[in-house]
């Protein structure tokens, strides 16, 4: 009867171990949460006192440090303009690249492999790449070379504005619509497809009127996660079309605009005085967080949604 | 079989996804189904259209590589120098050379160009050969500081008692050493997989093996979260809060260092390490784990000696991708790691990195000059290291993917 008994106690020795890195792991992971808690709390608290209605109206006067009379509606005009911008480029771009992935490739033919690759990789190419590249293919090649064309007398094209801005996140977000409607158009049950098939409907018509319609929550889901990925980056606007100040409301798609990203960066390391620039930083950070986590919940609660609703079907 | 009367049969071979000539693979067309109606010619054009398209990723990719290095390739053919004191062209040979050469000798940007007259041009032409003949007496002043040398080996400049590393773009004699940027850059690269790697990996263990699946459902989204901060955000956290309060835990001199920066930029990649190495893990198959629990294995160690060597590859490819994240990173080393581009092994001295160097530095950088193309250098270089990077961690975790659904 010994052999079971010390069976028995050794496995005991290995559960106290496996229970203490049971617990060490499930500590990483509270930690991880626990810095995502302290980050937004902090921001929320100390941005809520400041935030106001005036605050998120008004137009800033050159003295933006000054908290009486700042404001922050020209950024948040700014960044929601080129978010909108780009989100008109990249969705039809990433939604047909998705659809050949899914619906069209060959699974195992070089083209395929390498748009693979490609998104793969374009969706780890530096933000800041992305400004270099914005900069001297957009405005230096694209822009330049159409004032020449168009025979601007003083550059309109060639000099960093919304529109290039735009294109240059555009770009970077490319993978994340690929990825999100890939997902979507996979979760679309087959005998959908087949049933519309069977019925007489060429391909085309059978992805335009039966798989997009389906897969609509997920594309939507890559859009949204594109644009709040995007309304947070600062470095590829940098160079493409962001200003320090700038008096009045971008018009046109060839001006310049203030960001609220860029606003963030600009307080927190231009301010000559943190001591008061600190609330209006605190409440910029606020709305800017407002928005891109807004965006993200709401692209986590439809992707949820998808899955569990994908679960069901298969 | 009836002739297709469109496409015509030379261009047939643009037809998607169907193979005449191997039997095997004619049936399987679109999910099994061969097209059994002629491409209407709209449909043809639809699909040849949405080809195309997708072949958009592949051409930014090129585009970017192409472009970056477009404004850097006058470095690298040697056009331009950076030489403090510059051949000079003699006045009279002002109309002999081409507007674009006059207007880089001139230093000025193209709008100024444009709008000057002639005799302005000419002035500032006699300006420069004055200036040419007080130039400093300085050995260094007629060295072409872009040379491969002067970017990647030590030097002695004038003034200094050994040969030395320096990035010091804006002075009399600009000095591009680039391996102060290179090694801040990894320094703080590394601080924050340090920091980053071990608490997104136990994470994964914890989420994709030992959490209660209910719990799992919430915490995977939560970190998901994290990755959702704007990295202006990041970096304006450890710039007002962290750097105070590592500081008074640590006690080190210089308040943003590569140390506050490094944990900040940890913050960026365990969102990114972890999804990779939740997803690595949990596509290991399920009857891994079942069989080690049928042994008398402990949850604990079936995921520590069963799932986390069969998903090592993913792990390896998590670290790989996280490194390329981290090396890119802008915001947040621009913000928190107090950009002096000292060469150091310390990490509680402040450091600069490449892409720090790259956004505070361009805006300022006369267009189209010597500080203008390295700077696109170094960007060229840096999309190189992340490209690599990705590639060898995307081929890692394809190959592992393979290899776990094969065994299923």
């Amino acid at each position: 009867m010994s052999a079971p008994n010390s069976i028995d106690f050794r496995t005991k020795q290995f559960r106290a171990g496996s229970f203490f890195f049971t617990g060490l792991t499930g500590l990483a992971t509270v930690l991880i949460l626990a810095i995502l808690a302290i980050i937004l709390t902090d921001v929320i608290f100390n941005g809520w006192r400041t935030l106001s209605w005036h605050f998120v109206s008004s137009i800033p006067t050159k003295d933006f440090f000054d908290r009486h009379t700042t404001g922050v509606l020209p950024m948040i005009i700014g960044t929601a303009s080129r978010v909108i911008v780009m989100t008109v480029f990249v969705l039809p771009v990433g939604v047909i690249t998705a659809v050949y992935l899914t619906e069209y490739a060959p699974n195992s033919s070089m083209v395929t492999r390498i748009i693979r690759a490609a998104v793969n990789n374009l969706a780890g190419v530096p933000s800041i790449v992305f400004g270099l590249f914005g900069l001297g293919f957009f405005i230096n090649f694209v822009g330049k070379n159409l004032d020449a064309a168009l025979h601007n007398p003083t550059a309109v094209w060639g000099q960093p504005s919304i529109i290039w801005a735009s294109l240059t996140l555009a770009v970077m977000t490319l993978p994340v619509v690929i990825v999100a409607t890939e997902e979507a158009l996979k979760a679309v049950p087959q005998g959908l497809r087949e049933a519309s098939l069977a019925l007489g409907a060429t391909k085309l018509k059978t992805i335009i009127k039966i798989v997009l319609p389906q897969a609509m929550p997920g594309i939507l889901t890559g859009g949204i996660l594109a644009v709040s990925r995007a309304a947070g980056e600062v470095a590829p606007i940098l160079f493409t079309g962001v200003a320090y100040y700038m008096g009045s409301l971008p018009q046109h798609l060839t001006d310049r605009f203030m960001d609220l990203g860029y606003h963030v960066f600009v307080l927190s390391t231009q301010s000559t005085n943190i001591e008061q620039t600190e609330p209006i930083l605190y409440a910029t950070v606020l709305v800017l967080l407002l928005l891109t986590f807004a965006l993200n919940l709401v692209a986590i609660f439809i992707r949820a949604n998808m899955r569990r609703k994908m679960r069901s079907l298969h | 079989m009836k002739p297709r009367w469109f496409p015509p049969r030379p261009l047939e071979f643009l037809l998607v996804s169907q193979n005449q000539t191997d039997p095997e693979k004619r049936t399987q067309g679109w999910m099994g189904i061969r097209r059994g109606h002629q491409a209407h010619p709209i449909e043809w054009l639809a699909e040849r259209f949405i080809f195309l398209v997708s072949l958009t990723a592949i051409l930014m990719v090129f585009l970017i590589f192409a472009f970056v290095l477009r404004e850097a390739l006058p470095l690298l053919t040697g056009e331009v120098s950076s030489a403090a004191v510059q051949p000079v062209i003699p006045v009279a040979d002002m109309d002999k050379i081409p507007a674009e050469k006059l207007r880089l000798y001139l230093e000025l940007t193209p709008q100024q160009f444009a709008t000057m007259d002639h005799d302005t041009k000419k002035l500032l032409m006699e300006t420069k050969v004055e200036g040419a003949q007080d130039a400093p007496d300085n050995k260094d002043a007629k060295i072409n500081t872009i040379e491969w040398r002067y970017l990647l080996f030590p030097y002695q400049w004038s003034g200094y008692d050994k040969p030395v590393y320096i990035w010091q773009p804006v002075s009399d004699i600009k000095k591009y050493n680039i391996i102060p940027i290179v090694i801040g850059s990894l320094k703080i690269t590394l601080v924050s997989l340090v920091f980053a790697v071990p608490l997104a990996l136990a994470a994964a263990i914890f989420v994709s093996q030992l959490a209660p699946p209910k719990l799992k459902e919430i915490i995977k989204p939560a970190i998901e979260l994290l990755s959702g901060i704007p990295s202006v955000v990041a970096g304006f956290f450890a710039l007002i809060i962290m750097a105070t309060v590592l500081q008074k835990i640590f006690g080190y001199e210089s308040r943003l260092n590569a140390f506050v920066a490094g944990i900040a930029l940890g913050f960026a990649i365990i969102p990114v390490v972890f999804s990779i190495a939740e997803d690595a893990l949990t596509s290991v198959p399920h009857n891994f784990t079942q069989a080690a629990l049928a042994l008398g294995a402990s949850r604990w160690q079936a995921a520590w000696q069963v799932v986390l060597p069969a998903a090592l590859p993913g792990v390896f490819a998590a670290i790989v991708l996280g490194f390329g994240r981290a090396i890119g990173e802008t915001m947040i080393v621009l913000m928190a790691s107090g950009n002096a581009s000292i060469m150091s092994g310390n990490i509680f001295d402040s450091a600069r990195t490449i892409t720090a160097t790259i956004a505070a530095e361009l805006a300022e950088a006369v267009f189209g000059g010597d500080h203008y193309r390295i700077l696109f250098l170094i960007g060229a270089l840096l999309f190189l290291v992340t490209f690599l990077s990705n590639m060898a961690g995307e081929m890692v975790m394809q190959r592992l993917k393979g290899k776990l659904e094969g065994k299923k």
